[in-house]
């Protein structure tokens, strides 16, 4: 009897909490959908504020191209390098670069840019706007007459559209180039083996899927990195705490978004 | 010109302001006052609609503001100036472009005219030459006063002041308690001070309101609440801590 209800009782309360838990989460994706709708509105009605939107692009691209250079080439290595161990057995080295080619421009040049940037400026973004709101600065704003999602949020969204394919183009460049070095030196394919090795399977499509990709990662970077900070709440420890979430969120829901659309390419050309 | 009725407001379940009727008339100039943490610059930013009412309304103008939209909203606080507690300054902007801000935002206006009507504004709350600091680089009484004057630099209706004078020395805490009297005065602002300072709520206000326990316990003129005879006022005025409001756990020594 007493085990029948003890049964009871937690059934009800796992099933109470998975409740609110869900409604969290409809919450918090409402609420990002709301605040994706006003930056977008904010993109057509607004004037346009060419000063921010450049700043915000020097401060998300121009500083980020380093770490993107660095990671894309160094990934571009390691992907020559471990695909060689396979390819070499079989003597296949020269479809290495078709290799190296199509898997950074269709999947890790999107991806690892969008995780870079939403490690190094998505962070940033919510710790500026957390604690300009716990420091009232967006109320004050308020009271300025100023719409704080028209002032802060579009410009930010702007530049990240812009500026997170473009990273991403980058990215395909010296990850390729990273695949050429070791090509190259190591596995002694010929330049222009190594070229034709890398052209002739990429078509433009590739790179196209790889730049839609990014831009969706860049509104969702964008998007949650701002929401995160708007509803920043609790002083200093609350600014972390938000922080910490919105990289986390950001993470999981690329990641989500880069399954669904490698998903939707694969059948739709199919 | 402001009116709050039967305003409630809780955070967290928390009951800050229960039934709160305040009502400010045009061109006057009313203090708030009442101890920390009872819900002043709550009541202040309801009027403003930063924070809307649980229940009952806040009329400015006639129109509840609660019903507005974001643009109408954003119209009507043209005719507000506001002065936040902690000045709420944009870090990432520099003073100049702080105090400058609506200008810079909605008039149209010429850089130098700009620049010069923030000098302008700056030098009436005494401070000059720091228009290209950012506001990291002030003190704290340095902050308060350039929050003072981008609240004003649009010479609004309505003027509203949380605690403009705590935190600077008392030379310059006059010099702000005759400028808000001379906007009062020239400009015919209606403002509404919150303060903790009894000296500079004599000197500004034309009527004091005391805040207690949820609501507005006493109005009146500054004779009026000098010689209140209710007992909560009279121990909040003289500064006391034996008395109704501490009901025997003030001093502990
Ligand atoms: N955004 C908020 N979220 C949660 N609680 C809040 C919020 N704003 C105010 N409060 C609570 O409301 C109460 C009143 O706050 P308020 O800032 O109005 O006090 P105050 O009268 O201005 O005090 P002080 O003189 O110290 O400035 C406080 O207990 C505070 O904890
Ligand atoms: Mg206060």
């Amino acid at each position: 009897m007493r085990i029948k209800r003890l049964i009871k009782i937690f059934v009800q309360k796992t099933l109470i909490s998975a409740k609110t838990w869900l409604e969290d989460c409809f919450k918090y994706i409402g609420g990002l959908f709301i605040l994706l709708a006003q930056t977008v509105v904010g993109i057509f009605s607004a004037r346009p504020r060419k000063r921010q939107v450049l700043e915000q692009m020097n401060k998300i691209g121009v500083a980020s191209f380093p770490i993107v250079f660095l990671i894309s080439f160094f990934t571009g290595i390691v992907l020559a390098l471990q695909s060689a161990y396979q390819l070499t057995q079989m003597s296949a080295e020269m479809y290495i670069a078709s290799l190296v080619a199509l898997s950074i421009t269709r999947e890790l040049a999107p991806v690892l840019t969008a995780l870079i940037v939403a490690g190094r400026c998505g962070a940033a973004i919510t710790a500026e706007l957390g604690t300009m709101k716990v420091t009232e600065q967006i109320e004050a704003l308020e009271t300025l007459s100023a719409n704080p999602v028209e002032y802060l949020v579009t410009p930010r969204f702007i530049a990240m559209i812009i500026m997170v394919p473009l990273l991403t183009v980058y990215a395909d460049f010296f990850g390729i180039a990273g695949g050429y070095l070791i090509g190259i030196s190591k596995l002694h394919i010929t330049h222009s083996m190594y070229m034709k090795m890398t052209w002739d399977p990429l078509s433009v499509k590739d790179v196209m899927t790889g730049l839609i990709k990014s831009v969706s990662f860049a509104a969702i970077i964008c998007i949650i990195s701002c929401y995160e900070g708007i509803n920043s709440q609790g002083g200093a420890e609350g600014v972390g705490r938000s922080t910490t979430s919105s990289v986390v969120r950001s993470f999981i829901l690329i990641i989500i978004a880069d399954c669904f659309f490698t998903g939707l390419f694969y059948f739709v050309a199919h | 010109m402001i009116k709050l009725k039967d305003v409630s407001k809780s955070f967290n379940k928390q009951l800050i302001l229960k039934n709160l009727n305040l009502e400010v008339k045009k061109g006057e100039s009313l203090v708030i006052i009442g101890r920390s943490g009872c819900g002043k610059s709550v009541s202040l930013k309801h009027m403003i609609g930063l924070v809307r009412p649980d229940a009952g309304s806040v009329l400015v103008d006639g129109t509840d503001i609660s019903t507005l939209k974001s643009e109408e909203l954003d119209r009507m606080r043209l005719k507000f100036g506001m002065l936040f507690q902690g000045a709420a300054l944009f870090d990432s902007l520099t003073v100049l472009e702080n105090v400058g801000f609506q200008l810079f935002e909605y008039a149209d206006m010429a850089f130098v005219q700009i620049k010069r009507r923030v000098s302008e504004c700056l030098g009436m709350v005494g401070l000059q030459g720091i228009e290209n600091m950012k506001p990291a680089a002030l003190s704290g009484g340095m902050k308060k006063r350039v929050g003072l004057a981008r609240a004003i630099i649009m010479s609004p209706e309505i003027i509203l002041f949380d605690e403009p004078t705590t935190g600077v020395d008392p030379v310059t805490g006059d010099v702000i308690n005759k400028l808000i009297r001379h906007l009062h005065n020239t400009l015919k602002t209606t403002s509404i001070t919150v303060t903790h300072d009894m000296k500079s709520a004599y000197q500004i206000a034309d009527r004091i309101a005391m805040l207690y326990d949820k609501q507005i316990i006493g109005i009146g003129t500054p004779d009026e609440i000098k010689n209140s005879k209710n007992p909560i006022v009279k121990q909040f005025i003289n500064g006391d801590a034996e008395g109704p409001i501490t009901q025997g756990n003030g001093s502990r020594f």
